[in-house]
């Protein structure tokens, strides 16, 4: 191996640096100089502080930067680990300034140090090819979200989730580092192109089958797929918005592109077949297993919910399952499908969870049934409910569409004759069709039912409405002009050789 | 010019949500000269181009990676849809001159839905089409859900899901025409001149064929039509049984026949003396037609009896659709257009002039209040509107029906009895619904009801003057359309289908 170069190790990790800086800072502002002032006012100083961190970053981050690989993989620097990286950040400032107008805590500085960490760790994850790495960054995301779920100190529910959370995720770590202690065993290297060299060399291990199975237990965690998914109505439901809405969308962000490159490029060779004629075993026919229990568990449990989170959760879990296809196809094309559809369904998911905080915070809580006559009691923010919901929906010329279309397309793309795909393809349009039903249910209690007869306006927070009316602008732009990303990410896939 | 229509549309549903809810007359005002000016450029765009062949309106990149265009297309079809658009959307404003439960509202979804439809008959590109096709759906539930009557949220959920489920077939046969194509265009000129396999098309036909036929109320996929009309405003029913159902047949007709025209062959077996798909459609829309008239022939409620009819008449579309001659092909588009003008003006009777009025659809309770005297206006428009969906000579019903049964006679000789029985059906569930709700007590007991009814407003008289008279003109006059409509059906797009028989 080769001696490894810090010069240049600092070179390529500086957006990291950054970060890791900033949340310092944040941290450190909070305690000394203004914990005697108002929380919101905490708040946003801390807020601001770390979204200054966040967008030195960012640009350090833009394309022209330095590239390189170290020690073979152990840490990347490519175009495309820039661009998830930039979504990353772009969520986690998102984020913080969804939070600004939250109540449920006084420890602000914590609050962002903890957000900044697991975007720290989600930003080591994705760029690196090393099994090692890969599992400390994904212990620093999941340490940090853990608590993220249990900061609502007074909310027994919220405490309820975090420790659910902890105790599934370990379990799911410990299966995975199981399988990745089994690679190693096995190619004598945590390098992702090492251990696929390895597979390559001879017939199929049984050993590699365990492997693929306990990893794709680990990451199926962390993406919410049926059935690893029991975590994901309670930590959704218990845990404050602001952490919720950062589960839902920047960890997933990260967790979908690892497990790509992890299948991809560590499993390569180790494909297998799920076609009934020559079944082969491999990670398709376990990828194609849990992409349709989470497409049909997901929509059907989905439709009984009477708590929008719970729906949120549930529908994220069908959600994955629809991103799931795109390893199926394994090419770059259902890459950059993978990466279009993950990021407008980060986008539409911190909406409606920004729209919580308001509505959660008046209303009491979260049930669909209370959301009644919100049309007329909080016209904006409705409006916004309306693209969110309809572009997870699938429905055009919102984003969520033409990212269903992009990633049905691409994965068909990949062999048009054949039968497997093309039934998965109709199976995932059909439940796309019954998830409809339970998301106009959500808009049919905002739009529909009359309001409770001595309703008031809703009072909204400026800023709030701000980040959320950007976000819709977001959903609406990427729908409707796709070249805006998607030239950009095929791009980069390309260039970084995926 | 034609692709102000969309852009109007949508900005005037914008504008509307910017203006002051208590303002009700500007909002009328405005949806009205909304929907005054795209039928103005509808109307001026089918003047202006006679020949009927297709021009291209906009055609920009949108998508490159994918090969996607915004594509706009006329021909001599779609502006005879188009032109339908214009009329029934200027009515369907005409007789929502009452609506004021949340008014803004209302109107900015009827000019999205009409936004849309423009969209759908004007797209060239399939990926826009579909945009717009999808479009539709949201507006539509909105309507029917909040302004809609009996069991609305039913009937919304119900139209929607279908309407949703239509569209993911269609959807997966487009996917797989792309994907199978590797011709990175999505165009329909593109990929109707692709030579896709006969084994792929006799499966990806009948797959698009039938998600569209969803919409056109095809036999055994039409149970959502009825209660979705029954449910619906009178403006949306106008707009549902007026020009959405035609989204499904002109569907049926420019996407799933042009692409897919071997899969109409012949299979080269024969399933209980089916031996094509054709065969199997051709029965499905006679099963329709005889079916659709015979259970409104039995309806208690005025606005099912309308609601049955319209699957009767659209099964005359699907049936001219199967017959693959010119005749039968072009009389499928004359009725679209008839039956848009004819279901426009019975469902405004029937929801506008005597529901909103009298607060009873039931046929029984309407017969004793005299509506014949009351609403003479009312009796002698449905009288009219009835005659002319009968059939009667002169007004557009007759050309279009004899247009097709020509074609039918041509192709299927012996469905011919079936659809007779049809026709019969029709002239009586009208006669029974017309004597049962106006002219049902005896004239001399009339006394005067103790509230009496609001009088036809100008509107609606308007309305009614304008379905009137545009069905009177296609009945006198089909070959204004039908001068547009052959060179369209002549164009190559049409190639691969009159290749494959007629």
């Amino acid at each position: 191996m080769n001696a490894i170069n810090y010069g240049q190790l600092l070179q390529l990790a500086w957006p990291e640096i950054i970060v890791t800086v900033a949340a310092l800072i944040a941290l450190a502002a909070d305690l000394l100089f203004s914990r005697r002032s108002a929380l919101r006012t905490r708040f946003l100083v801390a807020a601001t502080v770390a979204s200054l961190g966040c967008i030195a970053a960012i640009f350090k981050l833009l394309p022209g930067s330095s590239e390189g690989i170290l020690l073979g993989g152990v840490f990347l620097s490519n175009p495309a680990t820039h661009l998830v990286q930039i979504a990353l950040l772009v969520i986690a400032i998102l984020t913080l300034f969804l939070s600004v107008d939250s109540t449920f805590t006084d420890h602000v500085g914590e609050f962002v140090l903890l957000i900044l960490l697991a975007t720290t760790g989600m930003m080591f994850l994705v760029a690196s090819q090393d099994l090692l790495v890969i599992f400390i960054s994904l212990e620093l995301l999941s340490l940090s979200v853990y608590i993220l779920a249990g900061f609502d100190k007074r909310s027994p529910r919220s405490a309820e989730a975090a420790l659910k959370y902890f105790l599934f995720g370990g379990m799911s770590a410990a299966f995975m580092l199981f399988g990745f202690s089994l690679l190693y065993g096995f190619s004598n290297s945590t390098n992702l192109i090492q251990i696929a060299r390895a597979i390559q060399a001879g017939p199929l291990n049984p050993l590699v089958i365990l492997a693929i199975v306990t990893t794709v237990i680990g990451f199926g965690f962390k993406i919410a797929a049926a059935p690893f998914h029991f975590w994901a109505p309670d930590v959704y439901q218990g845990a404050p918005t602001p952490s919720a809405a950062f589960i839902a969308s920047g960890s997933k962000v990260a967790s979908f592109f690892i497990f790509f490159q992890v299948l991809a490029i560590g499993f390569a060779g180790a494909e297998g077949s799920a076609t009934l004629h020559h079944f082969q075993s491999g990670w398709v026919p376990v990828i194609v297993t849990v992409a349709v229990a989470s497409m049909l568990l997901g929509n059907l449990v989905a439709i009984t919910q009477t708590s929008l989170r719970r729906l949120l959760a549930y529908s994220a879990v069908a959600h994955a399952g629809y991103m799931l296809l795109a390893y199926v196809a394994h090419s770059e094309q259902s890459l950059a499908a993978l990466l279009y559809y993950v990021a407008t369904y980060a986008l539409a998911t911190l909406g409606i969870f920004g729209i919580l905080t308001v509505t959660e915070k008046q209303l009491g809580n979260d049930k669909i049934s209370d959301l009644a006559g919100l049309s007329r009691r909080a016209p904006f923010l409705s409006a916004c409910l309306f693209i969110f919901v309809l572009s997870l929906a699938g429905i055009p010329p919102l984003s969520g569409f033409f990212a269903k279309f992009l990633l049905f397309t691409s994965v068909l793309a990949v062999s048009p004759g054949s039968k497997l795909l093309i039934g998965l393809i109709i199976f995932a349009i059909g439940m796309s069709a019954v998830s409809l039903y339970y998301y106009l249910r959500v808009l049919k209690s905002a739009f529909v039912a009359d309001p409770p007869a001595e309703a008031t306006p809703l009072q909204s927070p400026v800023l709030l409405q701000l980040v959320v009316g950007l976000l819709a602008a977001g959903v609406v732009a990427l729908g409707c002009a796709p070249d805006l990303i998607l030239n950009q990410i095929l791009k980069v896939i390309q260039a970084s050789g995926l | 010019m034609l692709a102000w229509t969309i852009y109007i549309s949508f900005l005037g549903a914008l504008a509307l949500l910017l203006l002051p809810s208590r303002s009700t007359a500007l909002i009328r005002g405005l949806a009205l000269l909304t929907s005054l000016v795209t039928f103005a450029i509808t109307l001026t765009a089918f003047l202006q181009h006679r020949s009927g062949e297709m021009f291209t309106v906009v055609d920009y990149p949108w998508i490159s990676s994918m090969g996607i265009h915004f594509s706009l297309k006329a021909d001599g079809i779609s502006l005879t849809l188009l032109l339908l658009t214009g009329v029934i959307g200027v009515c369907g404003v005409l007789f929502s001159w009452n609506v004021d439960h949340r008014i803004k509202e209302f109107f900015a979804f009827y000019l999205v839905l009409i936004g849309a439809v423009y969209g759908v008959f004007l797209s060239f590109d399939l990926f826009l089409l579909f945009v717009f096709y999808e479009i539709v759906v949201i507006p539509k539930y909105f309507l029917i859900a909040i302004w809609g009557s009996t069991r609305r949220e039913y009937a919304a959920m119900k139209l929607v899901l279908y309407s949703f489920i239509g569209s993911a077939m269609v959807l997966v046969g487009l996917i797989a025409a792309y994907v199978v194509s590797g011709s990175n265009s999505m165009s329909l000129g593109d990929l109707a001149g692709y030579h896709y396999s006969p084994h792929f098309q006799m499966w990806a036909f009948p797959l698009v064929f039938v998600g569209f036929g969803v919409l056109a109320g095809l036999w055994p996929f039409h149970t959502w039509a009825p209660t979705g009309h029954v449910a619906a405003p009178t403006a949306a029913s106008m707009l549902l049984a007026g020009v959405v159902m035609k989204l499904g047949a002109y569907g049926c007709l420019r996407v799933a026949m042009t692409l897919f025209p071997l899969g109409l062959a012949p299979w080269g077996f024969h399933v209980l003396g089916l031996g094509s798909w054709r065969d199997v459609f051709a029965v499905l829309a006679v099963i329709g037609i005889v079916y659709g008239a015979l259970v409104a022939l039995v309806q208690k409620d005025f606005k099912f009896v309308i609601g049955y009819s319209s699957i009767s008449h659209m099964g005359f579309i699907l049936l001219g659709l199967m017959t693959l001659n010119q005749i039968g092909l072009s009389g499928a588009v004359v009725q679209m257009v008839s039956h848009g003008i004819l279901a426009g003006l019975l469902f405004a009777v029937v929801g506008r002039m005597v529901y909103s009025r009298t607060h009873t659809r039931d046929l029984p309770a309407l017969g004793p209040m005299h509506l014949s005297k009351v609403l003479p206006f009312a009796a002698f428009t449905f009288v009219i509107a009835g005659m002319a969906s009968m059939g009667l000579p002169g007004f557009s019903g007759f050309a279009a029906e004899l247009m097709i049964l020509i074609g039918v006679w041509h192709s299927y000789p012996t469905l011919i009895l079936f659809v007779g029985i049809g026709l019969i059906a029709g002239v009586a569930y009208i006669w029974r619904a017309m004597q049962q709700a106006f002219f049902a007590g005896a004239p001399a007991l009339a006394t005067p009801p103790e509230h009496p009814l609001p009088p036809i407003t100008f509107p609606e008289k308007l309305g009614a003057a304008i379905l009137i008279c545009s069905s009177v003109i296609v009945g006198t006059f089909p070959q204004i359309f039908l001068n547009v409509i052959h060179p369209a059906l002549n164009s190559p797009l049409f190639q691969g289908l009159r290749n494959g028989g007629w």
